[in-house]
């Protein structure tokens, strides 16, 4: 790739590349259509390797934008995508990203309405850095929160956790595991919606991207001045991740997912929303992982098989050894 | 002067008579509470008491609560001061006449006693198994159940302990399962010395130090053939082994005819002992056949204390009844007062106000939700019992201790100063202070691990400095520790690590997680770097084959030093040393692969053990000459809890002591992390003045 910033070979790579692709990106800005109160999000994407099992860094910026939105309770419409190219991609590879975000798009039921797209010098960059946006429309009435969970409440998860991060890092490091680990990348509007479909009282929702599962319920018990109880044998883990997190020494309550989201619902509604869940394509392997509690404000704990209870830490930067 | 006195200074002043016409105790001024007020630790029931207690002419024969002003309760039933019968969990127990007489008796060995009590007035034991409570004696229930193998739990003094006959491997094997208990060792209870020695050698130290008031648990040598379980330590050369220390359990082991009980803390595994009648029956319903209570609520949990004689120095390893709340004296006053938060493990803390500190009693693993709990409560009812409002708080440097998030959020919410202290600096800076240093000092400190302020883990340190500022003089060479924590319960890594790290290839693991585990070395994923002289005890282990998965903390280590307990020397590795800058690394590379050609080589693994230990107090001694010729220091201290290690404590203070040094080791404090809080507050101290 050697096309400059902003010049003519953009415009051409922009034309020939992403209105073949994506059609109606064409105008300075897309006029978009709804009905709700406006939702909107933006997120950067970088990762090493764009391409992974499970997925790559186009897929990951489409299912990353519309998550945000879906779990805020908002049905995910339009998207746009900011490209920072660096000198040297194939072109190959970024047909294969483009092409990828456009299938993630049909997925989530999305239309990228709006792109740009700049080159920088070979070591100004990192290969391929993606900036989406999204717009969705939150029906009238709906409002979920971090702050509305109520003792009692149960939190559910809607499939296995940390296969994103394990797959990712494993790929990375050259971490040649036993058994192939796979991202979960996927956007969720369309289970979101199940959720909400099933169960109107849902307190909120989250995906357990960075800081994972224990950063979601830190956030939650903070903001709610709750206390969390998961319960260890109860949190869903494909086996190869739980062995992966055993040899590398992570807990993988703090392993990130793209694919999964979080919700907390009132006690007598979360056996029949977990049965809706599990019905749903993406969330074959839900469970009900743990409750609200009023003791211990602020903090989650997890109970383990033999009964203990061990405090869950938000991921303060690298898991650094505390026995002495 | 009476057993629990002790004399720390002589003041005098002459007053003009006031006109008083007799002695008299006065009510105390319930307003004057608090500030300055010594409480005394809990005390082991006295020769004297003890007598009555089996006299069945006296009033109080087999009354399990006895007690004198010379014994019984005292921390663990104060709510509050000036300390007074109504200010203590005693207060539902109105004296009845005799008891009045006694209390007001100038005479009486009970003039002044607030615990003093009968069985017409006092507290009243029950037992309960199941649902509900059992008539008749309650010893005599107890005892059958422990007789037939069952669990009883205890109530003592700071908690429940859980009991079994410490003959029967079944029964213990019992206790570990249904407390998930793995293989560490179990303490003991007998009654008297007489049934301690038919058990362990002990010799004047120990005999002293096992009893003492505070009736630790001593580790201590096991004898050929004790008639113990092998369930209650497995392997160990050492039994733990305490006496009675109240009247009813001096009543529950008369019961049983000098059968020793296993007595272990009354909790799950990593759970804080319970001390509230309800927790306790709804924690330990699964645990226990039979709850031994009674109606005296206990006020501060107090685990046992733990000591050794080392070299033939009582050594306390764990600081708790008994010894929990003695004021310590620093070498200079605390400015303003403090709270110092300790460590993660064996977490202790500490409160400081003029010249005069005084630690709290062990929490274990802040990690476990209800310890750290315990943890929050007993440092806001120390507050109040001792009337300190700190204005400065002092923590480790760690970021993710449970005591650093405390001091923080508290620090926040109340606006007051925080102080990190780093790790080592904390272990060198109690011993200084136990031993009233206030001077330059080469700091040895080695132990599993702690936050480097490089951000790696330190752990084979040797310091430079005094409280207030130190320098890293020399330490371990760093190398990676596969997994982080997971390579501290997987020794098997560090010797992994180890030994890429010298260049040799690491055998014959399986293949695919021996080659993730290089991968992680090589490429530096969660892969921290140790220099930790733990971490290399471990890898040393696993390398001659002592185990490869620790089940407790430094359970291979532990089990290195058993092996090359009564070996003779018998050679040591080589002691390399490499200057980086100004900071002088020992080479860990030569050491480790002359242990492997060794276990190669056909070596047994108690020969090769030996000669480490070896090779860590040549290490030591290396590094002290080296530092003096470039200080000029004489002073060494050595501390962290590495130092638990008998041979490596008593050869490097005797090898250091014929160099000429002047060493100082804790003693009064434990050498591993339950004295960090001591330096924390030392050191937050001596930043004020
Ligand atoms: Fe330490
Ligand atoms: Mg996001
Ligand atoms: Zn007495
Ligand atoms: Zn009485």
């Amino acid at each position: 790739l050697g096309h400059g910033s902003g010049g003519k070979l953009g415009a051409d790579l922009v034309a020939r590349m992403f209105l073949s692709v994506f059609g109606n990106a064409a105008e300075d800005a897309a006029a978009c259509a709804g009905a709700g109160r406006l939702a909107f999000t933006t997120d950067a994407f970088v990762v090493r390797p764009i391409f992974f099992p499970g997925g790559d860094i186009g897929r990951l910026a489409i299912a990353g934008t519309v998550n945000d939105l879906a779990v805020s309770g908002a049905l995910p419409r339009y998207v746009s995508a900011a490209f920072i190219l660096e000198e040297g991609l194939a072109m190959a590879d970024l047909e294969r990203i483009v092409a990828s975000m456009r299938a993630t798009c049909e997925e989530a039921g999305v239309v990228l309405v709006a792109g740009d797209t700049k080159v920088v010098d070979r070591g100004k960059g990192d290969r391929v850095f993606i900036t989406t946006s999204g717009i969705g429309f939150l029906p009238q009435g709906r409002a979920l929160s971090i702050s509305a969970a109520q003792p009692g409440d149960r939190v559910l998860v809607s499939g296995t956790l940390g296969d994103h991060g394990i797959a990712i890092l494993s790929q990375r490091e050259g971490l040649e595991f036993d058994t192939a680990l796979t991202s979960d990348v996927q956007p969720l509007a369309d289970l979101a919606q199940a959720i909400l479909q099933t169960c109107s009282s849902v307190r909120c929702m989250r995906d357990p991207t960075r800081g994972g599962l224990a950063g979601v319920l830190h956030d939650l018990a903070t903001a709610s001045r709750v206390g969390v109880r998961l319960h260890e044998q109860a949190v869903p883990l494909a086996p190869a991740v739980r062995a992966a997190c055993e040899l590398l020494g992570l807990d993988p309550l703090h392993v990130a997912s793209e694919g999964r989201l979080v919700a907390v619902a009132p006690a007598d509604e979360a056996e029949g929303l977990l049965a809706a869940m599990r019905r749903h394509p993406r969330g074959r392997e839900s469970a009900i992982v743990g409750e609200v509690v009023a003791d211990h404000a602020g903090t989650v704990v997890l109970r383990s098989r033999i009964g203990g209870e061990r405090v869950v830490r938000p991921l303060a930067g690298e898991q650094l050894p505390r026995i002495c | 002067m009476p057993a629990a006195a002790a004399i720390r200074g002589v003041a005098w002043d002459e007053r003009a008579p006031g006109g008083a016409r007799e002695f008299c105790i006065e009510t105390s001024d319930e307003r004057a509470g608090g500030d300055g007020v010594a409480i005394s630790a809990d005390l082991a029931t006295c020769d004297a008491c003890l007598t009555e207690l089996f006299d069945s002419a006296d009033r109080r024969y087999r009354y399990p609560f006895i007690n004198c002003t010379n014994c019984g309760p005292r921390l663990t039933i104060i709510d509050a001061t000036p300390y007074d019968r109504a200010r203590t969990t005693m207060a539902g127990f109105p004296p009845c006449d005799a008891c009045r007489r006694e209390y007001a008796d100038p005479a009486s060995r009970r003039f002044h006693a607030q615990p003093n009590a009968c069985a017409a007035c006092g507290p009243r034991l029950l037992a309960r198994e199941g649902s509900g409570a059992l008539d008749g004696d309650a010893l005599v229930h107890a005892a059958r159940v422990l007789r037939e193998g069952g669990i009883v739990a205890v109530k003592g003094l700071g908690g429940y302990h859980l009991a079994c006959d410490g003959t029967s491997d079944d029964a213990v094997r019992e206790l570990r399962r249904r407390k998930h208990r793995d293989d560490k060792p179990l303490a003991l209870m007998v009654r008297e010395l007489d049934g301690a020695a038919r058990l362990c050698h002990i010799d004047a130290d120990e005999e002293t130090l096992l009893s003492s008031p505070a009736r630790p648990i001593v580790l201590l040598r096991r004898r050929a053939g004790a008639k113990v379980a092998h369930e209650v330590a497995p392997h160990s050369p050492w039994l733990g082994l305490m006496l009675a220390y109240t009247p009813l359990h001096h009543l529950l082991l008369a019961e049983l005819d000098g059968t020793p009980l296993v007595m272990t803390s009354g909790n799950r595994t990593d759970e804080p002992i319970a001390i509230d009648d309800d927790d306790a029956l709804a924690r330990l319903a699964g645990i226990a056949d039979l709850f031994l209570a009674h109606d005296r609520p206990i006020r501060t949990r107090c685990d046992d204390s733990v000591a050794r004689v080392i070299g033939g120095r009582p050594t306390v390893l764990r600081r708790s009844r008994g010894e929990s709340p003695r004021p310590l004296v620093l070498p200079f006053p605390c400015r303003r007062p403090l709270l110092a938060l300790g460590g993660e493990l064996k977490a202790t803390f500490a409160l400081g106000r003029g010249a005069t500190a005084i630690l709290g009693p062990h929490h274990g693993d802040l990690e476990d939700h209800h310890a750290y709990r315990a943890y929050v409560d007993a440092i806001a009812h120390f507050e109040r019992l001792f009337a300190i409002r700190p204005a400065v708080l002092a923590h480790d440097l760690h970021p993710d201790y449970a005591s650093t998030r405390y001091a923080g959020e508290r620090a926040r919410a109340e606006g007051l100063e925080v102080v990190a202290v780093q790790h080592h600096h904390a272990h060198v800076a109690a011993c200084m202070a136990e031993h009233g240093l206030d001077e330059p000092v080469i700091g040895v400190a080695l132990d599993g691990g702690g936050y480097g302020l490089d951000r790696t883990i330190w752990g084979g340190e040797f310091l430079v400095g005094d409280y207030r500022n130190f320098r890293r003089a020399a330490h371990l060479r760093p190398v990676p520790m596969p997994g982080g924590e997971r390579a501290i319960r997987e020794p098997w890594r560090m010797a992994v690590a180890h030994l890429r790290d010298a260049g040799i290839d690491a055998g014959n693991r399986p293949e695919a997680t021996l080659r993730v585990l290089c991968a992680m070395i090589d490429r530096r994923v969660g892969s921290p770097l140790t220099s930790s002289m733990g971490r290399l005890f471990d890898a040393v282990a696993a390398i001659v084959g002592v185990r490869d998965e620790a089940r407790h903390e430094a359970q291979a280590a532990m089990e290195l030093e058993w092996m090359a307990t009564d070996l003779s020397e018998d050679g040591a590795y080589p002691c390399v040393l490499a200057g980086v800058d100004d900071t002088l690394v020992v080479d860990t590379r030569p050491i480790v692969g002359a242990v492997h050609e060794d276990h190669c080589g056909g070596v047994a693994a108690p020969r090769i053990a030996r000669r480490f230990h070896s090779t860590v107090v040549d290490i030591i001694d290396t590094v002290c000459r080296a530092l003096r010729d470039a200080t000029g220091l004489e002073t060494v201290v050595l501390t962290g809890g590495v130092f638990m290690n008998a041979i490596v404590a008593a050869e490097a203070r005797r090898r250091l002591s014929d160099r000429g040094f002047r060493v100082r080791s804790p003693a009064a404090t434990p050498t591993n992390d339950g004295g960090l809080s001591l330096g924390q507050l030392a050191i937050a101290a001596a930043r004020e003045v």
